[in-house]
């Protein structure tokens, strides 16, 4: 059990740490970087939680693909990040009134949670049973239950993919691409032409 | 649950596979033409006699629910959508932008638009709208080499994933307070008194609908985005979408949270009487006549949302019955202004409106028809409308309520006046194009709704619309 709550603790302050960083990095290189360690704490939260499929899918997806993304656009990209910060001063009163209420309304939920326990009126989802993994859990009832959601949220990612193509995709004229068929069906009638030169005048192009 | 319960989703099913196929063949053809469009009308038009005519029932542990209401709104959904393909297709060809994409996309909404009004369960309320959303992103920018069509996508894309934020982290508070994503267990929580904790949570939810309604103070994306995006797309984004919205929050409201009816009530008053003068004020001092039907949109979802207040079945049939007509409406007005051309340019001021009626009479008629309409004149489709909401609020003790929105729309009523007055009165500034078939066919046909056909269409939509709202009574 101290082991426990030392590795939660350890973790918890490494997380928040860590999120403090990639607002305050001076540098977004180092914000992405940041990013990542929250990600990774977050992660080990997860598996003291019992979550490990969760653990698993945070450090696949979110360290794997979504912050490598990001590392690539803020490198690739030449933002100017000295000017994105420039309103920092002004925009400051109004941010700072909109985390102050998030903030208040985060610990009243919080002590609400705390003090009637989320879910205790009602038989909410039970918690898996003793000799199921929770990889195993999920597995079950993603594709027989919550087949419906599954295949709807494919469409989401559908939409999304013909969105980026409708966007961004241009066929621009004139480009050579390589025809293979074409290429090996030549023969020296198509590729040769024969031009009877005059003497003296030599040929046109 | 067994094979033959997917009979339910048979309208979902239809148009996924057809947007498939449709994607398929266009992949091959590279750009829409009349038979790629007509494919696109016919499957959403065979699913929306699927919905009308098919079987009922809620599969998916109730994430799918098909009933009166679902099939009510569905119909409707599916036939605007189907008439927005020939105009937007249409509009686009005469731009030489007429990529196929166009049609898959209005199908794919249709279809989240359809999930939306059948969702029993929140998670299906996120997919739902999430897939309606990123389709009508994707529309608002379609015109990508035109700036303030990126202008437009841009900025509904940013805000419309700020109000997905703030619905996903109310459906999370709500999920963890009620212990369930579906709304029968949802309001059985409720009705034991599950606290502050799950109404926190209802209030982000509805904030998160809010702004895909464009109910003030969640409106401000509207007036930009009507303004940049392609004029057919806007008559479809007033249209459909915010039907589904309004059908989405009157079932969660009354599915899941029917027990604690005074306390959303407040907050629902509050929106509809913000929306009802932000729009009434906001467009007054507009010169586009897009931005000026944004703020009309803003108002007349007040309105709407008035009727979804007064509670029980009769407010929600007057909400039903008020979307339908305003559909029907703002559809004819869009396709007015898609049609109107001078130069080569599009006519989208007040001023290039001037003497229209001697150069066009026949759209000017139908603006004319629009305008007084929306201005809620009898017996236009309007008055019909506002006469349901203020009937079904002063029924449900919200009498204040209505005596406030009557003024607004009182004061709404200088801009309708304006547009007619210059039609109808000022001199005309030059020749104007020749307005197409297809959009000068469809503002003839709403106007001619919006007048006499609507005394004849509320007899049998007022049943319709009174047993849908049944479902929830």
């Amino acid at each position: 059990m101290a082991l426990q709550a030392i590795a939660f603790y350890v973790m918890a302050t490494v997380t928040v740490f860590a999120a403090l960083a990639v607002v305050l990095a001076k540098n977004p290189v180092h914000s992405v970087l940041f990013l990542i360690t929250a990600f990774f704490s977050a992660a080990g939260l997860f598996v003291l939680l019992g979550a490990e499929f969760l653990a698993m899918l945070l450090v696949v997806v979110y360290v794997g693909a979504v912050a490598v993304l990001f590392l690539f656009v803020v490198m690739m990209l030449d933002v100017d990040f000295v000017a994105l910060r420039q309103g920092f001063a002004r925009y400051l009163p109004i941010g700072g009134v909109i985390a102050g209420i998030l903030t208040i309304e985060m610990i009243v939920v919080a002590t609400m949670v705390a003090t009637k326990g989320a879910a205790s009126r009602v038989s909410g989802p039970q918690a898996s049973l003793p000799d199921v993994t929770n990889a195993e859990t999920i597995g079950r009832v993603l594709y027989t239950d919550y087949v419906y959601f599954f295949q709807a949220a494919g469409l989401v990612l559908l939409v999304a993919m013909i969105g980026a193509i409708v966007l961004t995709l241009r066929h621009k004229p004139g480009v050579r691409r390589q025809n293979v068929s074409a290429q090996t069906a030549r023969n020296p009638k198509s590729g040769m032409r024969m031009v009877d030169i005059q003497p003296g005048a030599g040929e046109g192009e | 649950m067994t094979l033959s319960d997917l009979n339910v989703a048979a309208p979902e099913l239809i148009l996924a596979g057809s947007a498939l196929l449709l994607l398929m063949w266009g992949a091959f053809q590279g750009r829409s033409n009349f038979a790629y469009g007509a494919a696109a009308v016919l499957a959403l038009v065979a699913a929306a006699c699927a919905a009308a005519l098919g079987v009922q029932g809620r599969i998916f542990s109730g994430g799918l629910i098909a009933d009166d209401l679902s099939a009510f709104a569905k119909v409707f959904i599916y036939g605007f959508s189907a008439v927005s393909i020939p105009l937007g297709e249409r509009w686009l060809q005469r731009r030489g932008d007429n990529k196929f994409e166009f049609n898959v996309l209005i199908i794919l909404a249709a279809l989240g638009m359809g999930m939306m009004v059948s969702a029993g369960d929140l998670i299906a309320l996120y997919i739902g709208i999430e897939l309606q959303s990123l389709a009508l992103y994707v529309l608002a920018a379609f015109r990508r080499d035109d700036a303030k069509a990126s202008e437009a996508g841009l900025k509904y894309f940013v805000l419309g994933a700020l109000s997905s934020g703030l619905l996903l982290y109310g459906a999370s508070l709500i999920y963890g307070f009620a212990g369930s994503t579906q709304f029968p267990v949802i309001a059985e929580a409720v009705s034991q008194g599950a606290g502050g904790g799950v109404l926190f949570g209802l209030v982000f939810l509805i904030c998160g609908i809010a702004f895909k309604v464009s109910a003030a103070p969640f409106h401000m994306w509207t007036p930009d985005v009507y303004e940049g995006a392609p004029t057919p797309v806007v008559g479809f984004f007033a249209a459909a979408p915010k039907l589904a919205a309004m059908v989405l929050l009157a079932r969660v409201l009354s599915e899941g949270f029917g027990s604690a009816l005074e306390q959303w009530r407040q907050v629902i008053v509050a929106m509809a009487l913000l929306s009802i003068f932000v729009g009434a004020f906001g467009g007054l001092v507009q010169r586009n006549l897009k931005r000026l039907w944004a703020y009309s949109s803003i108002a007349n979802i007040g309105y709407a949302l008035l009727g979804l207040a007064a509670g029980a079945e009769v407010g929600v049939q007057s909400m039903l019955l008020f979307m339908v007509l305003y559909m029907v409406d703002v559809t004819g007005f869009f396709a007015c202004l898609s049609a109107l051309q001078r130069d080569g340019k599009p006519m989208e001021t007040i001023d290039d409106m001037a003497g229209l009626i001697k150069e066009r009479p026949a759209l000017a008629l139908a603006l004319t028809a629009f305008a007084l309409s929306a201005l809620g004149l009898p017996p236009f489709a309007g008055f019909w409308a506002k006469y349901y909401v203020f009937k079904a609020a002063i029924g449900g003790g919200l009498t204040v309520a209505a005596v406030l929105g009557l003024v607004g729309s009182v004061v709404a009523a200088f801009y309708y006046l304006r547009l007619i007055k210059v039609m109808w009165f000022d001199p005309t500034v030059g020749a104007t194009e020749r307005p197409p078939f297809e959009a000068r066919s469809v503002a003839v046909a709403a106007a001619l709704f919006s007048f006499p056909a609507v005394l004849v269409a509320l007899v049998w939509l007022d049943p319709l619309a009174k047993a849908a709202a049944a479902v929830l009574g």
